[in-house]
């Protein structure tokens, strides 16, 4: 496959950055979007250009790495994968594809496609966790009945890997669905009861302090969403908040 | 309590969609009363007399609607400005088709066209009746002898361009209320084991309701013309 690639260059944080034309010819189809963009480096760095910097790591979905802005779509045109989960088989040959860095006052660019996701590392230092006592009296998890479809509930929301494909996608960046998947996974298991209201309006308000948008319910995000997760959960989380704001501790 | 859990983005969010419910609520009151004067005129002058005279209706329910449709414009367009400052750099290509209808991402432009409606709507009805009332402090409700409401209503679906305004912004008012019906009850977290019932009744609501408004100002229109 012969494609022209027109990708997002950034030099850091201050530099205002632009659009770059590349060609690339000879591309497998069974390749994968990542190992084209190492193709395209190897190709760069015998030009003497800078190699795109963009993030990856675990390269089979787990780990929420990569995070681009492809032909308009979060980790590109195919549903419920990450981008080195996407093959170029996606494409046409002779295509122009557009590779973009999330867009986000909240995930400002470091370099290039690289851009800066600790405001949910924030936001979940802010409340996103159980306190439990592992001194060596820690009860048996599998001793606390958990009724199947709570733990399903739980779990679902628990796949989240906070690529921040939501935050892309939204219309107004909101960062809705990863807030709601990370409140629900413990609000609905006993274990997250204790500190269930502390919790939401903790990371709500770490939320608004990082200057993510509005939740309008154009339900995007759970569409570009590699683990498809529900905006069922945002309904939890506005009621969870709700319920926490206004009843006692 | 509640004053903080309104600065929140949930909380206006929150407000947000319980003001769209209360005007959704009075939408229908409003099209009930309307419906009454293709059915009998006598009924809607009666109707019309009783919720312009009422003082409960006139000097309570009034500025109640009047704050809550302020609120819900003014709240909505710095919510949309609020969330245009999230994202200072636009994508060079979005293809935004993929993953919503442009129905949700566009309320605040169905929703201008709603307003600019209601400014025609407002010049129309709401600003002579208050002239009537206030300034000339005729209470009465009558022209002669008889009521003037049905009369005033036939008189000014008389005009086929306001009856072609008046439509095309009903239109608007479907594909805003098309989103905002169940989009309220998702905000106010209110989506239970019901949630596909009430997407199915809010998707009747936001046709029903408009095409009611549409066919009394066409009803008008033939029986005038």
């Amino acid at each position: 496959m012969d494609l022209t690639l027109k990708v997002w260059r950034q030099k850091n944080r201050k530099d205002k950055g632009r659009i770059e034309t590349y060609l690339i010819k000879g591309v497998s189809k069974d390749a994968s979007f990542l190992e084209m963009m190492d193709m395209l480096n190897n190709q760069l760095i015998t030009e003497d250009i800078d190699p795109i910097a963009f993030d990856h790591d675990c390269r089979e979905g787990i780990c929420g790495s990569c995070s681009m802005f492809i032909n308009g779509q979060a980790h590109g045109p195919e549903r419920s994968i990450t981008t080195c989960q996407l093959h170029m088989r996606s494409f046409k040959d002779g295509q122009t594809i557009y590779i973009e860095p999330w867009r986000s006052t909240a995930f400002p660019v470091i370099k290039d496609l690289v851009v800066d996701r600790s405001s949910f590392d924030r936001i979940q230092q802010s409340g996103g966790y159980i306190s439990v006592n592992t001194s060596g009296n820690t009860p048996d998890a599998n001793s606390t009945p958990v009724r199947k479809v709570d733990a399903d509930k739980s779990f679902d929301a628990a796949t989240c890997i906070g690529c921040g494909a939501c935050v892309a996608t939204c219309k107004n960046s909101s960062a809705m669905l990863f807030v709601a998947a990370k409140v629900s996974q413990y609000s609905y298991l006993p274990q997250g009861k204790v500190e269930r209201k502390e919790r939401v309006v903790n990371m709500v308000e770490q939320m608004d302090k990082e200057s993510f948008g509005n939740c309008s319910n154009t339900g995007a995000c759970e569409i570009e969403c590699p683990k498809d997760i529900s905006i069922d959960y945002i309904a939890n989380l506005n009621k969870e908040f709700l319920l926490a704001k206004n009843t006692k501790k | 309590m509640v004053a903080k859990t309104s600065t929140s983005s949930i909380g206006k969010k929150v407000l947000m969609a319980l003001s769209g419910l209360f005007l959704m609520v009075f939408l229908m009151q409003h099209l009930v009363i309307n419906m009454l004067s293709v059915i009998s005129a006598d009924l809607f002058n009666q109707a019309s007399h009783f919720m312009g005279t009422n003082p409960l209706v006139q000097f309570v329910l009034q500025p109640v609607l009047i704050s809550g449709f302020l609120f819900h414009l003014i709240m909505g367009i710095y919510l949309e400005y609020k969330n245009n400052q999230a994202r200072p750099v636009k994508y060079a290509f979005k293809k935004s088709s993929a993953n919503s209808t442009w129905i949700s991402r566009n309320m605040i432009i169905t929703g201008i066209m709603i307003m600019m409606f209601l400014g025609l709507h407002f010049y129309d009805f709401w600003i002579p009746e208050i002239n009537i009332k206030f300034i000339e402090g005729d209470w009465s409700g009558r022209h002669g002898e008889s009521f003037r409401y049905w009369d005033e209503l036939n008189h000014k679906f008389h005009d086929m361009w306001r009856v072609i305004i008046y439509c095309i912004s009903f239109i608007f008012l479907s594909l805003h209320l098309l989103h905002g019906f169940q989009s309220s009850f998702q905000s106010s977290g209110l989506n239970n084991n019901y949630i596909s019932y009430i997407k199915k009744f809010g998707n009747i609501f936001a046709i029903l309701v408009p095409c009611g408004f549409i066919f009394i100002a066409i009803f008008h229109y033939l029986l005038t013309n």
